[in-house]
């Protein structure tokens, strides 16, 4: 019982990066733009989150400087692939390594260091509650909050005006240009939402997972994150199962190995991916229904004046 | 042997920071990095190495690194800029590093390189290491008196012969405390994962192991056994910072003094193709203190650092059985041989995982 608490406990902690860093993804391309440069927002947050910890001692401040930083990264973007109408896989990719490299600069002045960890939640009585006391109730606050993140942003794009004319921006930017709609203003705060979004993802890393910063620590997270929103069709609701899906199998393969059961953990480590193409193939078979993505995802819409 | 990390940026990414001063008549020294130098792990200790190298020498030498350096035909290109900025003897620092330093070897036969932990030599080219494994069989001591539940937790990177071969002293040495000791292994698949091996550490500790060994380089792994109150190795650098309470020791690659020799050498005219696998006797690693244990542990540890140093303890002493059950031919005589462990692709008798790939 203690085992399986444990590892629903591990397996939340591993997915909440990843749902957060998605959930802000997922967004920045249902306004039609695709940003690879998840990657680099997220090491910048890690860098700027932790430094922002340990200068002031407090994980909150910590997670602002990550939200601020992958803010600014995004801007970076928006100028060239929104402003000046650049490719956006190439400019996505050199977000990442810009990212990479500027990361390593940010967090030369403390690396070694290490701070005290995002405290958990915890409710005398609940907390203890057996097998979902703290799973339920003992979760530090940016657990809560990505749960909190996705549902506000499923609820912003199905159940508001605002929302509907952020998916018609993805879908078609001519139509909704003629309707008068700021596209571009539009895709801009999505690309920022992202990007916030990616630098706090990012620095929950350091801010809570492991509580040190080394270059290079989000280790391919920001790709999963990617990876993710595909996997999920651009649907919330999918996002969520897929977030902890690829969080239960990271930790279920290592689990599996302790236990000795003979599957290859090469296999294991690539499951996600693998069920990511087959999600893809398995979209572009079923065209009815299920809904595929953005139509104008990844095209630039310069406005005719 | 070295990793190959972030291949997916990597590729496009030859973010190569160059350090150099100019002066005339110095001898150039070259370093080619992995990772960072603020990597903690292993680019770190390289780094301190060279820092060593200069102090020592500064005088007379003149040092510059390339780093983020990563392996493949980047590498080839990274290697020949130091050969044309002047460099007469260049460290190449990661396994994946060997065929690149191998070709610009063959190209340039008045440059001297040295590759770290590789097996391919040339006139020009030596190839160095250390007997890390000698670390480890002490760690397995260590580990069966400290453990309580009698289960050991080892997370790996890759199982190559290096990685194999630790694990294997590790588990002889144990046994010679406890018979019936019990080790979980769990391969991360990375050198340098920060959450992925914290993770590894949580299963390893949620499944009953209570002291924690790494073949991995970031402290995330001693740092959550702190957070558990469980104890912890630390790897290829000094973690205790991580884990006050949880580190007993950690295996130190300290590359200095061997920097100093080959420098010298080269500046007395006296360097030749070597192949040095160096041990605690020659100073190529060193144990930090020992740490978070009863006196009586401390002393056995430190007893059989000095046995191994004198060279009276050997890890591999025959015989040796293997998973199988069959004893493993004695190459050595009373030993196993180098190549025997260098080349180790096989579990000791008491290991209950099966190797991937066998």
């Amino acid at each position: 019982m203690e085992l399986i608490e444990a590892i629903v406990l591990a397996v939340l902690a591993a997915s909440t990066p990843l749902l957060i860093a998605a959930t802000g993804e997922l967004v920045t391309e249902r306004s039609g733009v695709l940003n690879l440069g998840v990657e680099g927002m997220m090491i910048v947050g890690a860098a700027c989150g932790f430094g922002g910890a340990w200068l002031t001692g407090s994980i909150l401040v910590g997670a602002l400087f990550g939200i601020v930083a992958g803010t600014l990264m995004s801007l970076v973007f928006a100028l060239m692939a929104l402003g000046l109408a650049v490719n956006q896989v190439a400019t996505g990719l050199a977000l990442t390594i810009l990212g990479i490299g500027l990361s390593g600069l940010i967090g030369a002045g403390f690396v070694g260091e290490r701070i005290t960890p995002a405290v958990h939640l915890y409710i005398p009585g609940l907390t203890d509650m057996p097998l979902i006391g703290r799973v339920l109730f003992g979760e530090d606050g940016f657990v809560y909050f990505s749960v909190a993140l996705i549902v506000g942003v499923w609820w912003f794009l199905y159940r508001t005006r605002a929302g509907l004319i952020l998916r018609a921006c993805g879908d078609n930017h001519v139509s909704a240009h003629a309707l008068g709609y700021p596209v571009l203003r539009i895709r801009t705060f999505a690309v920022m939402f992202g990007g916030a979004c990616a630098g706090l993802a990012g620095a929950y890393l350091p801010l809570a997972y492991t509580p040190f910063f080394i270059p290079g620590m989000t280790a391919g997270r920001g790709w999963i994150a990617l990876a993710l929103v595909v996997f999920a069709s651009w649907r919330p609701g999918r996002l969520v199962v897929g977030a902890y899906l690829f969080g239960a199998v990271t930790i279920l393969q290592l689990h599996a190995q302790g236990w000795g059961v003979g599957i290859p953990s090469q296999f294991m480590s690539a499951l996600p991916y693998l069920a990511t193409v087959i999600v893809l193939v398995l979209l572009s078979r079923a065209r009815t229904g299920g809904s595929t993505a953005p139509a104008a995802l990844g095209t630039v819409f310069v406005p005719d004046r | 042997m070295r990793k190959s990390l972030l291949a997916l940026t990597a590729g496009l990414l030859l973010a190569g920071s160059v350090s150099a001063a100019s002066a005339a008549d110095k001898l150039k020294v070259g370093f080619i990095y992995l990772g960072p130098i603020g990597d903690l792990g292993w680019t770190y200790q390289h780094d301190v190495g060279r820092q060593a190298l200069v102090k020592e020498l500064g005088d007379k030498i003149e040092t510059t690194y390339l780093e983020n350096v990563p392996e493949g035909p980047d590498a080839e290109r990274a290697i020949e800029q130091l050969v044309r900025a002047g460099n007469k003897l260049i460290f190449t620092t990661s396994f994946g590093y060997m065929d690149p330093t191998l070709k610009v070897a063959k190209k340039y036969p008045n440059v001297h390189f040295e590759h770290a932990t590789g097996y391919k030599r040339d006139k020009n080219m030596s190839t160095y290491s250390a007997k890390w494994y000698q670390g480890r069989y002490i760690q397995g001591l260590i580990a069966a008196k400290m453990s309580k539940s009698g289960v050991l937790g080892y997370i790996g990177s890759f199982p190559i012969p290096e990685v194999v071969s630790g694990i294997n002293a590790t588990i002889l040495a144990a046994q010679t405390i406890n018979p019936n000791i019990k080790v979980k292994i769990i391969w991360a698949n990375t050198w340098f994962d920060p959450g992925k091996e914290a993770d590894a550490a949580k299963a390893l500790i949620d499944q009953g192991a209570d002291v924690i060994m790494q073949h991995t380089d970031s402290p995330a792994a001693m740092q959550i056994a702190s957070e558990r109150g469980k104890l912890a190795f630390g790897q290829d650098s000094e973690m205790i910072k991580f884990g006050p309470k949880t580190q007993l020791t950690s295996i130190l690659d300290t590359w200095g003094p061997y920097y100093i020799d080959r420098v010298k050498a080269e500046l007395a005219g006296t360097w030749k193709s070597e192949d040095t696998w160096g041990g605690l006797d020659s100073h190529m690693f060193a144990m930090a203190p020992y740490t978070n244990m009863p006196d009586d542990v401390k002393k056995m540890a430190e007893d059989a650092q000095a046995a191994i140093t004198a060279g009276k303890l050997h890890p591999f002493k025959c015989p040796i059985v293997a998973q199988d059950g069959k004893a493993v031919e004695c190459k050595g005589g009373a030993n196993l041989d180098d190549g025997q462990i260098l080349g180790m692709n096989f579990y000791v008798k008491g290991i209950d995982d099966k190797l991937p790939g066998k």
